[in-house]
């Protein structure tokens, strides 16, 4: 009964915050200098003012800023995001012909980040004042101040020169493309993710270790800790049952918390590894001004990023039984 | 116009081949097959329809895709394509194109003269480059394989605008459906009887191209596969060609990435099959703005701007020198005018005589200058460059950096500039590119890469329109030369470099693309000489 009265009102809290987004989008964009009828001539070396003229009376741009936003608003709240002014394409065909491209970097990085980082984490608790322990403190300080960015054209550079063991770029094997079997393509795929998982997972696990490590010691401190170990339990089933359940706890809240963060990171790995995701195609829509893109694609991230916090809710409630009983 | 076609040349060097050979005589084995990898930096293309949509990133796939009535040699002069011979009138009032008979589109449907005349008011009517078709009245089909284009005057640049790039000819069947063109979804879905046909358009990622079997030249292609890599990233373009995973780069523009991969063992670099797109990297003045509606002042800056230097440090020698409003490779161009060679001396001269003092540290005046936003050495290297360089006859520059191209063009559009670097192509014939930029009547407030420099010049105005109409070659091309000497004159914009584009390409590949129009031509006679291992 308090699930489901929690779901009704964070459906409602849902609704009102997708309409303030798109609006607040929908005014930046329009904003920005420049309108999509000039990255269209732009793209074609020239036009004439009469095709511009065309353009912009086909995309409404001539029109007030309200009756703009208001027209949008009336195809949004039908289930039609539009079509792409750039490719004229519908939006929600892009969308998804991205989405599983991100999905999987941004699963991945996030499923990395969360596992080594626990374990180092943990590792770095078992031994506080030991060489591990001391690495990570190292190691996350460096991979958290470095820009998601530079670590990913270095991570190129390293494995595009010096050792050339990772493709650095894209998702397939264009070369191959249609001759590798299933197998053979996921197998492509996943050698071809490395790299830019690596690289949006590497800012992320830095804070994850840390707080794991800090969590873990915290949790191994306890009295229940101590009772355990009394009754003579070995000592992996009281860390990794009995501690980490309660240590994993706050780590759990901040994956929930920075996945809309983990998107905008996608955006940035996406663009630098030129890996066909929601990012590279948000920042290119950007570029071309194409509205109903990168509306459509902000509506779907603010849906997920819901989503994922309704989520995190219910894991909580999974995980830990005493917040079940509460209000 | 060859009474040899290039059909009998090969039915007839295919005969010597398989002829009982003579000794060392013998003619080689044509190698085929294989798939070449292009690395396509140009971007994702909106959609594959060159005839409602000018541009690189549109063309390079569109010319595989779709034929044209001609092609051309790297000498300008027009070779048969889907027009076997030509004719113009005497009066130079129409063209008549013989078609080949054997044309198939990609769904097996022939090509008839129907499609010529389809496709050639289609283009004219929504092609945004509006003076390549403008004077044609009709299209006449007295038979399916005959086309005469019938023109309102006189319009010499019909032969250049029937190339592939520019003239697509369109299944009617296919594309005359009641949709208005520019947004029809089959533009991302097209068919044609080029030499290739599309396999597969991932936005973002690659265009594959397959080798259409009903070609109608025998034995081309010669390559079963090409496939466009859409590589948006410089590092990885460059990268990729370093480590063979993409074969040949067109339009590589970047000095110091052309030399870096020109020293790799397994590449080799051209710089022809550039010149029918004529690029210019360029200068341009605001002469709304003062002081820069004084042309003295217009002047002093192109002295000051040291082009040698530019191009020996900057573009690392890789760039030619651009002196006018004409691309050096093109036949109209002339050398014979004021090159604005460096002369500090001369300009501080020009400057005091417009009345520009300079005041207590020096400066006379302050000038902003923007730039086409992107990592490009010829744009923001310029522009950066521009604020010493200036200094030096007392212009205290501003550069004024532009986050993304629509801002940039915003800007230039709408005349919100002092100077802004640009660069602009020719296409060919100067009535498609170079016109727009000098012509009073094109000064157009929100349309970029028209006369946003608000030039008037009458006596340019008259040689424009006259040089358009003109059919006698010498005296079009003393209209041209004449052109050039007032515009360089006028300094309305200060010209630098040749846009230095390089075609990048492994020593295995034979038949690179060099003619006028280069990568924007069908790729039929591309092949593997030597495959990779």
């Amino acid at each position: 009964m308090a699930l489901l009265s929690l779901l009704v009102r964070r459906l409602l809290h849902a609704a009102g915050l997708l309409v303030a987004v798109v609006c607040l989008n929908f005014a930046l964009i329009h904003l920005a200098p420049g309108d999509p009828a000039q990255v269209i001539a732009g793209e074609m070396g020239g036009a004439n003012a009469q095709i511009l003229a065309q353009l912009r009376a086909a995309y409404h741009l001539d029109q007030s800023f309200a009756d703009q936003l208001w027209i949008y608003l009336a195809h949004v709240a039908r289930g039609d995001l539009g079509r792409s002014y750039y490719f004229n394409a519908p939006v929600a065909g892009l969308i998804a012909a991205r989405v599983p491209a991100t999905l999987l970097l941004v699963g991945t990085a996030i499923v990395w980040a969360v596992a080594a980082g626990t374990l180092l984490g943990i590792a770095a608790a078992r031994r506080p004042d030991g060489l591990v322990s001391h690495l990570i403190t190292v190691l996350s300080l460096v991979g958290f101040s470095a820009p998601v960015f530079w670590t990913g054209i270095l991570l190129i550079l390293l494995f595009a020169s010096a050792l050339p063991i990772f493709p650095v770029e894209g998702m397939h094997n264009i070369a191959e493309l249609g001759r590798l079997g299933w197998w053979g393509g996921m197998l492509d795929v996943l050698y071809h993710l490395v790299l830019p998982a690596t690289t949006l997972g590497l800012l992320y696990l830095a804070q994850y270790s840390r707080l794991a490590r800090a969590s873990m010691l915290e949790a191994l401190g306890a009295d229940y800790v101590r009772t355990a170990r009394a009754k003579g339990l070995p000592e992996w089933l009281v860390v990794y049952k009995h501690a980490l359940r309660n240590a994993i706890l706050p780590v759990v809240t901040i994956v929930g918390l920075q996945f809309s963060q983990i998107f905008s990171g996608a955006v940035l790995v996406e663009t630098v590894f030129d890996w066909p995701g929601l990012g590279r195609l948000a920042y290119d829509s950007i570029l071309r001004r194409d509205s109903p893109t990168i509306l459509g694609i902000l509506l779907f991230s603010a849906l997920i990023v819901i989503a994922v916090n309704l989520l995190t809710d219910i894991v909580y409630r999974l995980v830990d039984p005493r917040i079940r009983s509460g209000p | 116009m060859a009474e040899f076609s290039r059909r009998d040349f090969i039915a007839l060097s295919s005969a010597l081949a398989l002829a009982p050979s003579v000794g060392a005589a013998a003619a080689q084995p044509q190698q085929s097959g294989g798939t070449v990898i292009v690395a396509f930096g140009a971007g994702t293309p909106r959609h594959l329809n060159p005839a409602v949509q000018s541009g690189v990133a549109t063309a390079v796939p569109g010319t595989q895709i779709f034929a044209s009535p001609l092609r051309y040699d790297a000498n300008w002069q027009a070779q048969p394509y889907l027009a076997k011979s030509w004719e113009v009138a005497k009066n130079g009032l129409a063209v008549t194109l013989h078609l080949v008979d054997d044309a198939v589109f990609h769904d097996g449907r022939p090509m008839t003269s129907a499609d010529v005349a389809y496709s050639i008011l289609a283009i004219k009517k929504d092609h945004p480059f509006k003076d390549m078709f403008a004077p044609v009245a009709s299209v006449d089909t007295p038979d399916p394989h005959t086309a005469i284009i019938r023109l309102a005057h006189r319009h010499p640049a019909i032969l250049l605008a029937l190339s592939p790039a520019l003239c697509p000819i369109l299944p009617k069947h296919y594309f005359d459906d009641g949709t208005d063109l520019k947004i029809n979804p089959k533009n991302s879905k097209p068919i044609g009887c080029g030499p290739f046909k599309l396999a597969e358009f991932v936005p973002a990622s690659h265009i594959t191209l397959e080798r259409f079997d009903k070609f109608f030249i025998t034995g081309r292609p010669r390559l079963d596969r090409i496939i466009l890599q859409i590589i948006d990233d410089e590092t990885a373009l460059v990268i990729g060609m370093e480590q063979r995973q993409t074969h040949v780069q067109f339009f590589a523009s970047e000095p110091r990435d052309i030399d870096r991969l020109s020293k790799q063992p397994h590449l080799a670099v051209t710089d022809q099959g550039y010149a029918g797109v004529g690029p210019i990297n360029w200068l341009e003045f605001n002469e709304l703005k003062k002081p820069l509606d004084d042309k003295r002042v217009r002047q002093a800056i192109a002295y000051a701007l040291d082009r040698d230097f530019v191009i020996k440090n900057l573009l690392l020698g890789e760039a030619r020198a651009a002196t006018g409003p004409i691309h050096p490779e093109s036949p109209f161009y002339t050398a014979d005018v004021d090159h604005y060679a460096l002369d500090l001396d001369n300009a501080n001269r020009l400057l005091d005589a417009a009345g520009l003092k300079r005041d207590a540290d020096g400066t006379r005046f302050g000038l902003t200058v923007d730039y086409i936003p992107g990592p490009s050495v010829q744009q923001q290297g310029v522009a950066q460059y521009l604020r010493p360089q200036l200094k030096k006859i007392g212009i205290d520059v501003t550069v004024r950096a532009a986050p993304d191209f629509p801002t940039w063009a915003q800007r230039v559009s709408s005349w919100d500039f002092d100077m802004s670097m640009d660069i602009v192509f020719n296409w060919g014939d100067p009535v498609i590119g170079v016109d727009r930029t000098y012509l009073s009547s094109n000064i157009r407030k929100g349309v970029i890469w028209s006369n946003t420099q608000n030039y008037r010049n009458p006596r340019v105005d008259q040689l424009l329109a006259a040089a358009a109409t003109e059919i006698d070659p010498a005296k079009r091309k003393a209209q041209y030369v004449e052109f050039q000497k007032i515009v360089v004159g006028d300094a309305p914009i200060a010209y630098v470099n040749a846009v230095p584009y390089h075609t990048i390409y492994d020593k295995g590949l034979g038949n690179v693309p060099t003619t006028i129009w280069g990568s924007m031509s069908p790729l039929d006679e591309f092949y593997w000489e030597k495959k990779p291992a």
